[in-house]
């Protein structure tokens, strides 16, 4: 009996900041691969405090639903679930896998992965980010890729993500370019344009959900539009390039199955759900 | 799930079987099964052969141990749910019989009501308490946890709600049929973590953190919130975590040691920490109670300082959409504002609030 559990932020403000973990989790659990699939805040309900007595099972695989590792996943997760003997993950800053702990509260034992967004495969949800946001299945040929996040302001670990999978994508070779841009740090993403020769420009935010940054900053910082709350075409001509924005790559269904491959990392059997998850066919519905 | 009663019971008499008034027990082969004072004994029949007095009882020992979840907080609640309490063993026909009507639960803003179905098992149908006598017909029906999710999200307003045990659940929905695993996913989808830890209580092990200790606890942002002054935490939980705020029964208070006196609340389920939203909200009130004190003088008719009263009262009991357009007795009314706002607080030049004296000086924002 083992079960998953996400640990997402939440938030006090914005109702779409925990649609990505609800998505992902109902995408998960009808793969049938955990007999429990719950999810857990910092700031909604259940609250990382008592997730786990929630969860029957006396084998937890706790993945954090973060594009990297840093204050969230190193200090406040272990502290708030109570993981004993906790720590690190004795990790470069992208390297984590997994550590194995027990739960103070509930003696649990809990799988503690790494956070979703230093996963390899997360490169593979860009990419499918820049797939369904320009409908082209085999985009890359004259196209530009951004990769996007914050600077190293606020934490060190979350600019060198967004650096990992942008240098990853690039030698790939599949897009002409591919450039990682920032919001408060050269490059940055104001000046998108002036790191692209390619006309068609594809940028997709390293972010988990939809909210203030993917949805007002950038679009604005990127001159797609003057004022958000009017919107902005999907492609943007910006100094005569065109700019796909995608919004946060959190949203896009297939980080369903890098939640599940970060728990098999750690030891859970998740037989073909992944396979699945790959090829979207879990139903998911839409709150 | 679906053996055959008798049987299910035969395999559990070996280890001895005593359940709400029905005692079972293997001599030899043969199963004797009793109820009240009669005796029974089983060879090799089925529940269709038993006589019937004891029918009721091994149906519901089925029900309690094949079909429903076998995890005690659950287990705990749906048996809380149909009263059927531990200790009560001659209930069962009379709980029989208050099932076939129905056994009707509050829990929160939630109605719950068990029913008996086929074969003695229980459904169980939801809906919102402001809903406990509409008619079925005039709910829009709802399956299953996910439904519940959506609902809970906003008010009836459609304001997103930040506080899942705020009382602001929207009505007007029935989720008409839900088997117990299903009732249970839905009732922790709109109040996550409560059958949990009302059976942590029940059982004597709610493990409560008390504020001081929560807020020794955080880091960052939250680092502030350890210096809010006692007074202050009594006037938060006031603002919070009250009945018409919040439906958790706040058991925390500063220490152990020391109680609030704000009332805890009346409602089934716990609340055995500061919530995310109250730490955010004492953030907020700790940098507030930084500032010092000033003398301020303000000229006001006797009724103008009645309705800066009314009008703090009416944002506080969230009252303001309720004001009527035209209602210009009621002093939060939106003209009656506009005016006192024309008349005492329109004037940039000499402001309404005249400062007299300052009393100390330290204020600078020590918020990180
Ligand atoms: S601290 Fe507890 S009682 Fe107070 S608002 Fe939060 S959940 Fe409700």
């Amino acid at each position: 009996m083992s079960a998953l559990v996400i640990a997402a932020h939440g938030s006090h403000l914005n109702p779409e900041s925990s649609r990505p973990a609800h998505e992902h989790a109902r995408r998960i659990r009808a793969t049938g691969a955990f007999d429990t699939v719950q999810t857990a805040f910092w700031k909604e309900e259940p609250h990382f405090r008592e997730a786990l007595r929630t969860v029957p099972s006396d084998e937890v695989y706790l993945v954090p639903l973060f594009i990297s590792e840093g204050y969230f996943t190193e200090q406040v997760i272990p502290r708030e679930f109570r993981l004993e003997g906790w720590t690190g993950w004795d990790s470069n800053g992208t390297s984590a896998v997994t550590a194995t702990l027990s739960a103070e509260d509930t003696g649990q034992t809990v799988h503690y992965c790494g956070p979703v967004g230093t996963h390899d495969a997360m490169s593979d949800v860009i990419v499918r980010r820049a797939e369904s946001v320009t409908g082209d299945p085999d985009v890359g040929d004259g196209v530009g890729l951004a990769v996007v996040g914050h600077g190293t302001e606020r934490n060190e670990n979350s600019a060198k993500a967004v650096t990992y999978h942008a240098d990853r994508i690039r030698a790939r070779g599949r897009f002409d370019e591919v450039q990682a841009l920032f919001m408060d740090e050269e490059p940055e993403v104001d000046d998108v344009t002036d790191y692209f020769t390619s006309t068609d420009v594809v940028v997709v935010p390293l972010f988990i959900a939809d909210g203030y940054h993917t949805q007002e900053d950038i679009p604005e910082d990127m001159g797609l539009t003057e004022d958000y709350r009017e919107g902005w075409e999907t492609p943007a001509t910006v100094e005569g390039h065109r700019i796909w924005y995608a919004g946060a790559v959190g949203t896009e269904p297939l980080l369903a199955e890098v939640v599940a491959e970060r728990a098999a990392d750690a030891g859970a059997t998740v037989g073909d759900s992944l396979d699945r998850l790959r090829a979207g066919d879990a139903p998911v519905r839409s709150a | 799930m679906d053996r055959e009663p008798v049987e299910a019971l035969r395999e559990a008499a070996a280890a001895g079987v005593e359940y709400d008034g029905l005692s079972a027990s293997l001599d030899g082969e043969t199963l004797q099964v009793a109820v009240e004072d009669s005796t029974t004994t089983v060879d090799d029949r089925r529940l269709d052969d038993l006589p019937e007095p004891f029918v009721p009882y091994v149906r519901n020992w089925v029900y309690w141990h094949e079909t429903a979840p076998q995890r005690p907080a659950f287990r705990a609640f749906l048996r809380w749910l149909e009263r059927a309490n531990d200790g009560e063993p001659s209930a069962v026909p009379e709980r029989y019989d208050a099932l076939e009507t129905g056994v009707t639960r509050t829990w929160g803003q939630l109605l719950l009501t068990a029913r008996l179905s086929e074969g003695g098992r229980r459904r169980y149908e939801l809906r919102h308490v402001d809903d406990r006598d509409v008619p079925a017909g005039d709910l829009q029906v709802h399956g299953g946890p996910n439904d519940a999710e959506t609902i809970a999200r906003h008010d009836d307003r459609d304001r997103y709600r930040p506080l899942k045990t705020a009382p602001t659940l929207r009505s007007g929905w029935l989720f008409p049929d839900l088997g117990p695993d299903e009732v249970l996913s839905v009732v922790s989808e709109f109040y996550p973590a409560t059958i949990e830890n009302w059976f942590r209580e029940r059982e004597g092990t709610l493990d409560v953190t008390h504020y001081r200790e929560a807020a020794e606890r955080q880091t960052g942002r939250y680092r502030s919130v350890s210096e809010l002054p006692s007074e202050a935490l009594e006037w938060a939980a006031d603002a919070c975590c009250v009945d018409s705020q919040c439906l958790k029964r706040r058991e925390w208070d500063e220490t152990a040691d020391e109680p609030l006196d704000v009332p805890r609340g009346d409602g089934p389920f716990p609340c055995r920490e500061p919530c995310s939203l109250f730490v955010a909200a004492a953030k907020e009130w700790t940098s507030l109670e930084d500032e010092a004190t000033r003398t301020y003088e303000i000229e006001l008719t006797p009724s103008e300082r009645d309705q800066l009263e009314a009008i703090v009262d009416a944002v506080a009991d969230g009252r303001v959409d309720e004001i009527r357009e035209a209602d210009l007795g009621d002093g939060a009314n939106r003209y009656r504002a506009r005016y006192l706002r024309a008349k005492r607080f329109g004037d940039v030049e000499s402001p309404a609030f005249q400062e007299t004296d300052r009393t100390h000086g330290s204020e600078e924002d020590t918020s990180d």
